[in-house]
C-alpha cells in the first residue's frame, strides 16, 4: 500500500499574499493548527518527529490569500537532523513575513528557550500558547497577558485539535505583518559577560548587510553556529578569529563550552519569564500518568505489553480481514450471473472478481490497521516503544529513535522512508531507510494473511514474520557491521500518554485509506481485466512461460504467478487480489499447494520494495543507493523462496 | 593617564565627595600624597575624558560616568577586601593594600563571579558599603538562583547520572561528550545546576528515562553516562 507523504510542490509567491510559518518544538500541535487553517489533512499524533518535510496550505482570511507553512519541530535553531535543517533553512532564507511560535503550555521552559531565538530574527513573532487544556488539567495556569509583557509580542492562548483561536493567530499575524521589533527587551538580555561579547561581535557584523540583526547573527554565532560562520566569513575574513576569541574568553570564564554557557544563560533567563506568568495550582492526575509510564516502560512488563499489544493486533486484523473479505466475496458471489458469452466471462472474471477482492482487502485488512496505527500514534505509545526497543535497536546499529519509523513502516513503507530524517546521522538514516523497506507493510500483511494466514493457519503466518524479522535483523548486523561510523544514541522526548481522539483518529486513518480507494483499486481492476483479456487471447501462457526458469524450476511455484510479479511491483498487494483472476478461480488451494502458498507469500514479501517505495528511497537516499537496494532485495527473495521451497517441500 | 592613576584619582574624588560636594585639588593631593600641581593636572586629564567636571578654584565633581567608573573601583576594592580577609583569612590592614593593587587589574567577569562566591556580600570589613552591581537583576538571591553556582562547588562529589538510583532531583555538575550532542542536551535544558531526576532505566544497559524542566526525555545509555550530578556529599 502506498501513502504518499509527498508536500505539494512550492508555489510561487503570489503578489500581496502573506507568508507564515509555523514554527515550535516537535509535539506542541503545529500540524494540528496547521490542519485547522489550510483545511488539509497533515499527520497529526503524540509523538516527535511526525513532520519531517514542510507542508504548504492556502487560506483565505477576509479576501487576502495566505499561505501557511507547517515546518517540522525544533528545539534551537542549530540542526541536528535532517528534517531540523529543513526548518532552520527555512527560516534563515527568510521567506516567511510572519512567525507563529506554537509553544507547549506544560512544557513553558524548554519551549520559550526556542521563542527567545526566534524573537530576535528581526521578523514579527506571533506566540500561540497552545494545549493550555491540557496544562490547565495539570495544574499549570500560564497567564498570557503577563507573558506578553515579558516577551514584547502578541501572545495568543490556542487548543488546537479544538480549533479554539487558531483564528486570533492569523488576525494577529495580519495586525503585526512588516511591523518587526528591533529592540531588544531588558528581559531577553543575558548576562553582562555574554551581552559585552554579543556587542563586539555585533558590531562587526553591522558593517555587512546581512539578512538577520547582527545581534542575533552574533549569539548564533558564539554558540558554535559553524555552518553560518563559514557563511559569513565569506563576507569578512576577520569573522572566524574574533568568534575564536571571544568563545575562548568564554569559556576561560566558566570552564564550559560558550554554547553550554549561552544555552544556561537563556535557560536562566526564560526560567525567569517562565516562572513570572506560571503558576502551579495542583498536581492532581499526576499519580496515575505515572503508574500508566511505570508500567509501560517496566524492564519486563513493559515488554510483556508491547509483545502483547502488537500480537494482539495482527491476530485482530487476520480475524477480522478474514472474516470480511469472505462475506464480500460471498455477497458477490450470489450475484454471478454466469453469462456464458466470452463478454460475460472477460467482466465477470475480469473486472467484479478484481473489484471484490480489491474491497475484500481494503476493507478488511488495510482499513482495520490503518485505524489501529492511528490510535497508536495518538495516545502517545510510540515513543514508549522506542524507549524499550532502544537496546535491541542497539544489535542492528540503530537507536531507538529508528523503531519509530520502523513501526509506521507496518502501515507502509513510504513515509516510514521519509520518517527516517528523524534519525541525527547519515550512516544510521541509511542503515533504517533500508531496513525500513524490508518491513511487512499494510500490503504485504494482506498477501500473508489473505494467502497463508487463511488457507494454513496464524501459525504459519506468525513464521513469515519471524523470517523477516530474521532478515532485517541479520542483515541490519550485516550493515552495522560494514558501514563506517557509530551510532550516538538516542535523546527523544517521551510526551505524556492521551486520549486518542476518535475524530482525529477516524481523519487520519480515512487521509491513509482514500488514496488506496482511489489509485488501487481502479488499478487493480484494470490490472485484472487485462489479465482476463489475456488469458482469453491466450497470450498468458506466454509471459509466464517465459518467467518459469526463475518462479516454477527455482521456486516450485504455479507457473501463472509469473504475472503476479511483474504487476506486484506497482502495488503489494495486487499480487493476492489478482491472484484469484490468474488463477481463474476464488479457491486458491485447488490450484496451489500450501509450500507455493508459504513461497508465494515470502518471495512477494522480500523481493522488491513497490513502486511507490522506490521513489521514495530514491529521494531520500539517492537513486544509486534505491538501485542497489532494489537489487539486493530481488536477490535475497529469490534466495529466500528458493531455500524455504527445499526446505518445505519434504516436509508438507 | 594610565588606568590606574585615573582610577585611584576616582576612588578618592568618590570618597571626599560624599554629599556630592565639589572637591579640591589641594585636598586630593593630600589624600594621594602627590604635589598639588600633579593633582591640578591629573584633574585636567579627567576633565578632559569627561569623568569629571572642574572648575578652577572651586573644586572638581564627579559626572555621571566618572561616578560609575568610581562606584565600580570601589566595588571590586572592597570585594577583594572580602575576599582576603573571609577566603584568604588576612589581615585587615595588609587586605586593604593588596586589594588596592588588585582592583585595578580585576575583570568585571572576576568581579561577578567574586561577587557570587561571596554569596553577594552587602558590605566591606570595615563595615563600608559595597557598591551595588549594575546586572539586570532584582536582588543576589534571583542572580544566585538564576546562575545556579551550587552546582559548581570544583571537583567534589560529581557522579554520573546512571550511578544513581530512580528518586528525588540532583543538579547538573557537568556533561561531557560530543559536542552536538551536548549541544543538543542543553538545548533540552540539560543545562549546568538544572535539577534532574532519574525516572527509570531499561535493563541491559539501555536507556534510561529522566525528568528535566518538567518534561520526560528518554537517553541512550551511553549519553546518560556521561552526565554527571551532585553526589550526596555535594548536595548536603
Amino acid at each position: 500500500m502506498s501513502c504518499h507523504g509527498e508536500g505539494p510542490a512550492p508555489a510561487q509567491r503570489e503578489a500581496g499574499e502573506l507568508v507564515i510559518a509555523l514554527v515550535g518544538n516537535a509535539n506542541v500541535g503545529k500540524s494540528a493548527i496547521f490542519n485547522q487553517l489550510t483545511g488539509l489533512e497533515q499527520a497529526v499524533g503524540n509523538w516527535p518527529g511526525k513532520t519531517v518535510e514542510k507542508a504548504e496550505g492556502v487560506l483565505l482570511h477576509d479576501g487576502r490569500r495566505i499561505r501557511i507553512i507547517d515546518l517540522p519541530g525544533t528545539y534551537s535553531l542549530m540542526a541536528r537532523s535532517e528534517d531540523e535543517r529543513i526548518t532552520r533553512d527555512f527560516l534563515l532564507a527568510g521567506k516567511a513575513d510572519v512567525l507563529v511560535n506554537v509553544i507547549d503550555s506544560t512544557a513553558l521552559e524548554r519551549n520559550l528557550f526556542l521563542t527567545v531565538q526566534l524573537l530576535g530574527m528581526g521578523l514579527p513573532v506571533v506566540i500561540s500558547l497552545n494545549l493550555v487544556d491540557i496544562a490547565r488539567k495539570k495544574g499549570i495556569l500560564v497567564d498570557a497577558g503577563r507573558l506578553e509583557k515579558a516577551l514584547q509580542t502578541k501572545v495568543i492562548p490556542t487548543v488546537a485539535v479544538q480549533g479554539a483561536g487558531v483564528h486570533e493567530l492569523v488576525d494577529a499575524s495580519l495586525a503585526v505583518e512588516g511591523r518587526p521589533r528591533r529592540w531588544t527587551p531588558d528581559s531577553l538580555r543575558y548576562g553582562p559577560e555574554i551581552e559585552k561579547r554579543i556587542e563586539k561581535l555585533s558590531t562587526l557584523l553591522s558593517e555587512h548587510r546581512t539578512r538577520q540583526p547582527p545581534r542575533w547573527l552574533a549569539i548564533k554565532l558564539l554558540e558554535g553556529d559553524r555552518r553560518l560562520l563559514r557563511r559569513l566569513a565569506r563576507k569578512d575574513p576577520r569573522l572566524p578569529d574574533a568568534v575564536g576569541i571571544l568563545e575562548n574568553e568564554c569559556s576561560e570564564l566558566h570552564r564550559e563550552p560558550c554554547s553550554t554557557i549561552i544555552a544556561s544563560e537563556r535557560y536562566a533567563l526564560v526560567g525567569r519569564i517562565a516562572g513570572s506568568a506560571q503558576d502551579f495550582v495542583s498536581d492532581a492526575g499526576r499519580k496515575n500518568a505515572d503508574r500508566l509510564d511505570s508500567a509501560s516502560m517496566h524492564p519486563v512488563l513493559g515488554y510483556v505489553i508491547m509483545l502483547a499489544v502488537m500480537l494482539s493486533i495482527l491476530a485482530f486484523i487476520s480475524i477480522v480481514g478474514a472474516w470480511v473479505a469472505t462475506g464480500i466475496e460471498r455477497a458477490f458471489e450470489s450475484l454471478n450471473p454466469h453469462a456464458p458469452e466470452w463478454w460475460g466471462a472477460l467482466l465477470w472474471n475480469g473486472g467484479a472478481v478484481g473489484l471484490y477482492a480489491a474491497l475484500g482487502v481494503a476493507l478488511g485488512f488495510l482499513l482495520p490497521f490503518y485505524v489501529i496505527l492511528s490510535i497508536l500514534e495518538n495516545s502517545g505509545y510510540l515513543p514508549r516503544i522506542a524507549f524499550l526497543m532502544d537496546r535491541p535497536c542497539h544489535a542492528v546499529g540503530l537507536h531507538g529513535k529508528a523503531s519509530v519509523p520502523l513501526i509506521t513502516a507496518f502501515g507502509c513503507n513510504v513515509p516510514a522512508c521519509v520518517g527516517c530524517r528523524i534519525i541525527e546521522n547519515r550512516r544510521d538514516r541509511l542503515i533504517a531507510t533500508f531496513l525500513s523497506t524490508l518491513v511487512p507493510c499494510s500490503a504485504r500483511t494482506a498477501v500473508i494473511l489473505g494467502t497463508v494466514g487463511t488457507f494454513m493457519g496464524p501459525l504459519w503466518a506468525m513464521a513469515l514474520y519471524v523470517i523477516d524479522f530474521a532478515i532485517i535483523i541479520g542483515l541490519g548486523r550485516l550493515l552495522h557491521r560494514t558501514m563506517k561510523g557509530s551510532s550516538v544514541g538516542i535523546i527523544m522526548e517521551i510526551p505524556p500518554f492521551r486520549w486518542p481522539v476518535p475524530r482525529l483518529v477516524g481523519k487520519q486513518a480515512w487521509a491513509r485509506f482514500r488514496p488506496f480507494l482511489a489509485t488501487a483499486v481502479p488499478l487493480i481492476v484494470l490490472g485484472s481485466l487485462a489479465i482476463e483479456g489475456l488469458r482469453q487471447a491466450h497470450a498468458l501462457d506466454e509471459i509466464t512461460a517465459w518467467m518459469s526458469p526463475v518462479t516454477v524450476w527455482w521456486l516450485g511455484l504455479p507457473a501463472f504467478t509469473g504475472v503476479l510479479f511483474i504487476l506486484g511491483i506497482l502495488r503489494k498487494e495486487a499480487a493476492v487480489v489478482l491472484l484469484a483472476s490468474v488463477a481463474n478461480t476464488v479457491d486458491i488451494p485447488s490450484v496451489m499447494t500450501p509450500v507455493q502458498m508459504f513461497v508465494f507469500a515470502l518471495v512477494i514479501m522480500l523481493y522488491i520494495p513497490c513502486i511507490a517505495t522506490i521513489t521514495a528511497l530514491g529521494r531520500e537516499a539517492g537513486w544509486r543507493l534505491a538501485g542497489l537496494i532494489t537489487a539486493v532485495e530481488i536477490g535475497l527473495a529469490v534466495l529466500a523462496g528458493g531455500i524455504a521451497f527445499r526446505v518445505l517441500a519434504p516436509l508438507l | 593617564m594610565p588606568k590606574e592613576e585615573a582610577e585611584e584619582y576616582l576612588e578618592a574624588m568618590l570618597d571626599l565627595s560624599a554629599g556630592g560636594k565639589a572637591v579640591k585639588t589641594t585636598a586630593l593631593a593630600e589624600r594621594l600624597g602627590v604635589a598639588p600641581a600633579s593633582a591640578t593636572e591629573a584633574v585636567q586629564r579627567l576633565c578632559r575624558d569627561g569623568l569629571v567636571s572642574y572648575e578652577p578654584y572651586k573644586g572638581a565633581t564627579l559626572t555621571a560616568k566618572g561616578n560609575e567608573a568610581a562606584s565600580r573601583v570601589k566595588r571590586k576594592h572592597r570585594l577583594l577586601e572580602v575576599f582576603l580577609t573571609r577566603v584568604l583569612r588576612m589581615a585587615p590592614r595588609k587586605a586593604h593594600a593588596e586589594a588596592c593593587r588588585m582592583e585595578h587589574s580585576l575583570s568585571d567577569e572576576t568581579e561577578e563571579a567574586l561577587c557570587r562566591t561571596l554569596h553577594g556580600p552587602q558590605s566591606c570589613p570595615d563595615g563600608d558599603p559595597i557598591p551595588p552591581c549594575d546586572l539586570d537583576v532584582e536582588s543576589c538571591a534571583a542572580c544566585q538562583a538564576a546562575r545556579k553556582p551550587a552546582a559548581r562547588r570544583e571537583g567534589r562529589g560529581a557522579v554520573p547520572l546512571t550511578s544513581l538510583r530512580a528518586g528525588r532531583p540532583r543538579r547538573v555538575v557537568f556533561v561531557r561528550g560530543g559536542k552536538s550532542v551536548v549541544k543538543r542536551l542543553c538545548d533540552l535544558g540539560l543545562t549546568p545546576g538544572t535539577p534532574v531526576s532519574l525516572l527509570r532505566a531499561a535493563p541491559l544497559n539501555g536507556p534510561v528515562e529522566v525528568h528535566i524542566r518538567g518534561c520526560n526525555l528518554a537517553l541512550g545509555r551511553a549519553i546518560a553516562d556521561k552526565i554527571f550530578v551532585e553526589s550526596d556529599g555535594a548536595a548536603a
